[in-house]
């Protein structure tokens, strides 16, 4: 790819939430199409969190590296996280006071969908060259902010549903996998940080 | 679908009809699928009649019923009624049928008969969604009324909508419509209905108890653990900015008719 890919890469990676707006103002989101449009937004934005979170075991383990699109990923889910925030304050909630208050402090489904959102947020203020060279060794550790953020969406989004089914096993798998492949990892990290020989 | 002759009945309210394609297209009947597209799209394969409803349990005169008789019968009305689904959306619709009083004092309950349990088809070779489903739903499909709601005269067995036979996706050849509760106490595909002393276990409720309450009433007041009900979606309009939001009802606007059945309950408590 030439160095213009992100010219090419964020409009494609757009194209959905773009179709999804023209398909609901041409009336063809069926019935209930502020469900559709709002679920559909999450459901992207789920699935940019989990491509963004294979590219580092996806290079361990095979070499395929696309480390260099990470960061594209990581903005992508962003962007869709917020859209579909504003989809459910808006279209859903009809900015709608007293309801979207009592989401956010009463019902843990909305709660950590708010906290995966929340988390996300500094990521992707702090995704430039900028906030990298001024946060120092102290980006890497707010990046791990990423993990908690996966873990909520995931629950979010396997609560969207009223049983279990294809698409939330799917990915709920998928997200679980890509978080469990790290363990073995971190685990090591953390004995080495355990001055040997001493009880904890 | 047959064209049915009917007659108005009581208790339709002044409103619009919710164009019959959505009501045909967009529903809940986890026998199909999970999809809310499901009930159309793989519903081809389902042949309900002949259908012999039954009506059994704490009677005097237990009965097999032919439904093609009922969807002959001289008295089939058509009401117009709300229906407000648990997921925060709304329809209206026309539905034609008889109330489900007129097929019970034909039994004549028992003084021992406080509740009525209702049971779907189990019918797996017709029924794509009651083989491969990992929902935890245990077929059948079951509900659950206290007897003096299903002896209410909204409460409504339908064999139709819109001046037709019911189609397939809606739940042929005949479902329960109780225009106060949320839709998915109207079971569908109804097979037996027996006469019980003892609140029998339904579908959701065993599913999601505390989600999904056993009485399950339309009640702005008491959300769903995952969602407000204080308002719904109006299905109809298909236009992303233009879908209709409304203020959802005590008892889905049918507060004059029903109120009384729950007096001195509490609906947080028994919701």
């Amino acid at each position: 790819m030439t160095k213009h890919w992100r010219f090419v890469l964020y409009p494609l990676g757009l194209l959905p939430a773009l179709w999804l707006l023209k398909q609901g103002i041409d009336g063809q989101l069926g019935a209930d199409p502020v469900n559709v449009f709002e679920r559909e937004l999450g459901l992207w934005a789920f699935r940019f969190l989990v491509l963004c979170l294979c590219v580092a075991p996806l290079y361990a383990k095979t070499g395929l590296n696309f480390l260099r699109y990470r960061r594209l990923l990581g903005l992508l889910a962003f962007f869709y996280a917020s859209f579909h925030l504003v989809a459910y304050m808006g279209l859903d909630a009809g900015f709608n006071l007293s309801i979207l208050l009592k989401d956010m402090t009463h019902r843990p489904f909305t709660i950590l969908g708010m906290t995966a959102f929340t988390a996300l947020l500094p990521l992707a203020l702090t995704s430039n060259r900028w906030a990298m060279r001024w946060l120092k060794r102290g980006w890497k550790r707010l990046h791990l902010l990423v993990f908690p953020a996966a873990l909520c969406a995931m629950v979010h989004f396997y609560l969207s549903f009223k049983t279990l089914n294809d698409m939330s096993a799917f990915y709920g798998a998928l997200m679980l996998c890509c978080i469990v492949v790290r363990v073995p990892k971190w685990m090591k990290g953390i004995r080495k940080t355990i001055p040997y020989g001493r009880a904890i | 679908a047959d064209t049915l002759k009917t007659h108005p009945g009581p208790y339709s309210a002044a409103l619009t009809p919710t164009p019959r394609d959505d009501v045909q297209n967009y529903n809940n009947f986890y026998e199909f699928g999970m999809d809310k597209g499901d009930p159309a799209a793989r519903s081809g394969g389902y042949h309900p009649f002949p259908w012999t409803l039954e009506i059994s349990g704490l009677v005097q005169k237990p009965q097999q019923i032919d439904v093609a008789d009922l969807l002959r019968s001289a008295d089939l009305e058509e009401r117009l009624y709300r229906m407000r689904c648990v997921e925060a959306w709304s329809m209206v619709i026309p539905w034609n049928g008889l109330a489900l009083h007129k097929l019970l004092e034909r039994v004549e309950p028992l003084p021992q008969a406080r509740y009525v349990a209702f049971e779907s088809i189990v019918r797996p070779s017709e029924m794509p969604g009651q083989r491969d489903d990992f929902s935890g739903i245990t077929w059948p499909y079951r509900e659950g009324l206290r007897l003096d709601e299903a002896l209410h005269p909204l409460t409504f067995l339908a064999v139709g909508a819109y001046g037709e036979s019911l189609p397939n996706a809606n739940g042929a050849p005949l479902r329960l419509v109780v225009p106060w509760k949320y839709g998915f106490k109207g079971i569908k595909a109804i097979r037996r209905i027996r006469l019980v002393a003892e609140p029998p276990p339904t579908t959701w409720n065993q599913l999601a108890p505390q989600e999904y309450g056993f009485y399950a009433n339309v009640n702005p007041e008491v959300d769903h653990p995952r969602w407000s009900q204080a308002q719904e979606r109006v299905i109809g309009s298909h236009s992303l900015f233009g879908e209709k939001r409304q203020p959802t009802l005590m008892f889905n606007g049918y507060s004059e008719q029903v109120s009384s059945l729950y007096q001195g309950m509490d609906l947080r408590e028994d919701y």
